[in-house]
């Protein structure tokens, strides 16, 4: 890349040098942490995504330096290419932050509720973004769209109910096989993704769109209802595959792997093979090969330690050293409710007074007085 | 009686065919475009004309035409919007089955103009007997040397295909149309790339609709400097109005653009008054999508001026006192009508139009169908109204292409303007079953500001 092609862009008030061609979102992920719009519909690998689910939008309050006019509405920045001299406002963008808002109560509308038996829940790119941007209730009162769960041939189930149409999986089928069959029937709120006529998916490379998914709508049929997967172990693995790279991420609970999936980056992608190429896996390797026999295994994966799958396993490193930052600092100095320190709310039960060491029943007073037994 | 320039012949018996239109003398402007102009002064001529897109966004045709991009070896393609779903507005409809040869001359010269050799026109799917009626028009301009190769010895080659659609309201937005002629779903795509440089067949191309079309034959006739001194500042030209509601005279009227909205409604050569002697209570004027008016800031503007049926004029005060003249679907509301089920009814065709790609567009659309379905239903709350507002807010400007703000603004003019009737019907849940909030103080003088 000469120099005349790297074009400055201001996203934040962090400015950074990216490629002519760059789109916003991904300058903003170079810049990385919470400058990064969310993006539901965009992936990076598929071509042609993105725009559609509108969590990226941001504000361009300078267009370039040859036209600083700033751009009239919030633009998606996943389908946005920089311009020299671009400013570009995310988080401190008010007008963003609620838009966001609203598209989030949007996405959440007609979506279930049913994180506790979702396969999805602990890796569901919604529950982050809920979780981000969303508000603890609803203003929703009617009653939500449904739709019956349908077999797309024996490895894949679809349940429409959680679909929030982000195209992602049609793009899959589109690029990665070479005759695809299934795709968006009708329009508007009661849109679905189906194959017409419930015809199963069927090609070595289809079950990529269960990694593609960033909700519950696609599950893997191996391993539904199977386990959660804060309890398994992530173990990065490879095997000598004839179709495709191999380079597998193994999700094991003791000697046991309850599933295989493609190895994902940061964003949820699916990460490039030392060649280059997006580590896409065929269905052999994600359904088939269950047996640790069947794999060279590399080690445990780095999981954020932000995620919930990280939870019980490691603190970042291999290893198991516990986390020694609390709670808030790792998340932006916000404590859920549910995790508030039990000493702020009462006096019982001082950390320094040994429960074994009061006589009878004890009452606020009598942490104060027996300051003598020490723990 | 005002200028007519598209529908001054379309009373003379047997002009659908081609014998009766030439002799009326049709084809004129071809003759005239291919041997005494070239494409760049045909261009010209237009922009100099004025004329702005007849579909609704209001967008000059010159600047839209020189935009288009000129690659080497690379088809251009000009495509006829004839997909008119708006609610409202059948002011195409009505040009193409009585004057479908305007349509192809009009097609042909801006062809020419473009340097396309392949038009297609894109025909709303309910529109079957029109496409019949262009098929026949096609046949017997080809026949007549026309279309084809080499028309009229100049070596300029032009077909022009009629295209089908399957009855959706989404593919008339250009870029989604593209995607229907292309024969995929018809879902609009992410603007830029901007049609003049990639459209059909990532091909560069100009959509345009029928009236515009049309009016590129009388401009090519009469030039663009004349055509340009009808009508009134940047609304030149004469403009097609499909007039419906309840008045006495619904149909499609060809304005000048200098005529009052008063003029237009109660006049007997256009509307012919309310029907029954009613009083007037509110009006959308340019079809479904632009906000709705109440009587009083229909006929005249905030500042106290008399309203014209004009781009600028219609769209003074901006949305919180004006509207738009749109595709000229003048919709027109009694004082028995009531607002909250209009409203209600357009939200309604919005939620089920969608196309489903943006999820603030797909899941807002229905939300605020349903939420107006309780309000009319008496079992709203006040809160719902500002639920309502909220929602619209967030809908507009935040999708890929204008159907959210087309779903959005009736909503939030609807409050704006009749927020009381609202109330109104919130607080008598039984009562606004069975009886209307009448037109009350909606068609009162503005207190104008001193």
């Amino acid at each position: 890349m000469s120099e005349q092609n790297l074009f400055k862009v201001t996203i934040d008030n962090i400015t950074i040098e990216v490629p002519a061609g760059t789109t916003v979102l991904q300058a903003a992920r170079l810049i990385g942490g919470q400058v990064a719009p969310p993006a539901m519909c965009f992936y990076s690998k598929l071509e042609g995504s993105g725009g559609k689910c509108r969590t990226c939008l941001v504000e361009v309050s300078k267009g370039s330096e040859k036209d600083p006019r700033p751009m009239p509405k919030l633009v998606a920045s996943c389908r946005t290419t920089v311009m020299d001299g671009m400013e570009v406002k995310n988080i401190t963008s008010e007008k963003v932050l609620d838009a966001r808002a609203g598209v989030v109560e949007f996405l959440l509308l007609n979506h279930p509720l049913d994180c506790p038996i979702c396969d999805q829940a602990g890796e569901c790119h919604l529950q982050d973004l809920s979780f981000d941007h969303g508000k603890a209730e609803t203003r929703y009162e009617f009653q939500r769209r449904t739709f019956e769960k349908h077999d797309l041939g024996k490895n894949i189930q679809l349940h429409m109910t959680r679909c929030i149409l982000c195209y992602r999986c049609v793009f899959t089928a589109d690029q990665l096989t070479n005759k695809r069959v299934h795709g968006i029937l009708d329009r508007g709120d009661h849109a679905e993704i189906a194959t017409h006529i419930e015809k199963s998916l069927d090609n070595e490379f289809i079950g990529n769109v269960i990694d593609v998914c960033p909700v519950g709508a696609l599950t893997d049929k191996t391993f539904r209802f199977k386990n959660r997967v804060w309890f398994l172990k992530p173990m990065d693995a490879h095997r000598d595959c004839p179709t495709c790279s191999g380079r597998v991420t193994l999700w094991n609970r003791g000697d046991e792997v309850y599933r295989v999936t493609a190895r994902k980056d940061q964003w949820g992608e699916i990460e490039d093979t030392p060649d280059g190429k997006p580590g896409w896996i065929c269905n052999t390797c994600r359904f088939d090969k269950k047996e640790t026999a069947d794999w060279i295994i590399e080690g445990p994966r780095e999981i954020s330690r932000q995620s919930v799958i990280a939870q019980g396993h490691y603190a970042g490193q291999i290893g198991t050293t516990k986390p020694t930052e609390i709670f808030a600092a790792v998340n932006d100095g916000r404590t859920p409710h549910l995790l508030m320190d039990i000493h702020d709310e009462s006096e019982v039960n001082q950390p320094n007074v040994h429960l074994g060491q009061i006589q009878g029943p004890s009452r606020g007073d009598t942490f104060n007085t027996n300051n003598t037994h020490k723990a | 009686m005002g200028i007519k320039l598209l529908l001054d012949k379309a009373n003379v018996p047997g002009i659908r065919g081609y014998e009766v239109y030439r002799r009326e003398g049709g084809y004129r402007s071809v003759e005239k475009a291919l041997k005494e102009m070239n494409p760049e002064s045909i261009v010209e001529e237009v922009k100099k004309s004025g004329l702005r897109g007849r579909g609704g966004a209001g967008f000059p045709t010159g600047m839209k035409w020189s935009f288009i991009a000129k690659p080497e070896g690379v088809p251009r393609h000009l495509v006829c919007n004839a997909d008119e779903s708006e609610p409202g507005t059948f002011k195409d409809r009505y040009l193409m089955e009585f004057l479908p040869h305007l349509l192809l001359e009009g097609l042909i010269v801006s062809s020419f103009a473009l340097g396309a050799n392949d038009t297609y026109i894109y025909i709303r799917g309910e529109y079957a007997w029109i496409t019949d009626i262009l098929e026949e028009a096609i046949n017997e301009a080809k026949a007549n040397g026309w279309l084809g190769k080499n028309i009229l010895g100049t070596g300029f080659e032009c077909n022009i295909y009629v295209h089908r659609g399957a009855g959706a309201y989404i593919c008339g937005e250009e870029t989604a149309l593209i995607e229907s002629l292309e024969g995929k779903r018809g879902n609009p795509r992410i603007k830029p790339p901007f049609p003049a440089i990639q459209g059909v067949w990532q091909r560069p191309t100009v959509v345009n609709n029928v009236e515009t079309l049309a009016a590129i034959v009388p401009i090519i006739n009469m030039g663009g400097e004349e055509y340009a001194k009808i009508g009134v500042g940047r609304s030149t030209g004469t403009k097609l109005i499909s007039a419906c509601g309840n008045i006495n005279k619904p149909g499609v009227y060809e304005i000048d653009m200098t005529i009052s909205v008063e003029e237009f409604i109660y006049s007997d050569e256009y509307c012919g008054g309310i029907k029954g002697g009613k009083q007037l209570k509110a009006c959308i004027p340019g079809g479904s999508s632009v906000p709705i008016l109440p009587a009083n800031l229909l006929l005249k503007t905030a500042t106290g001026e008399t309203r014209y049926m004009n781009y600028e004029s219609l769209s003074d005060g901006g949305f919180a006192t004006g509207s738009m003249l749109g595709s000229g679907g003048f919709i027109v509301l009694d004082e028995d009508q009531c607002i909250v089920k209009n409203t209600l009814t357009l939200a309604r065709f919005y939620r089920h139009e969608s196309c489903g790609q943006c999820s603030p567009c797909r899941e807002g659309t229905g939300w605020m169908e349903k939420i107006l379905h309780k309000i009319e239903h008496g079992h709203g709350t006040i809160a719902d109204i500002d639920l309502l507002w909220d929602i619209q807010r967030k809908i507009e400007g935040n999708t890929i292409c204008p159907l959210g703000d087309a779903a959005a603004w009736p909503v939030a003019a609807a409050i704006r303007h009749f927020r009381d009737e609202f109330e109104w019907h919130i607080n008598n849940p039984v009562l606004s079953q069975t009886s209307n909030f009448g037109l009350q103080h909606y068609a009162d003088p503005i207190h104008v500001p001193a």
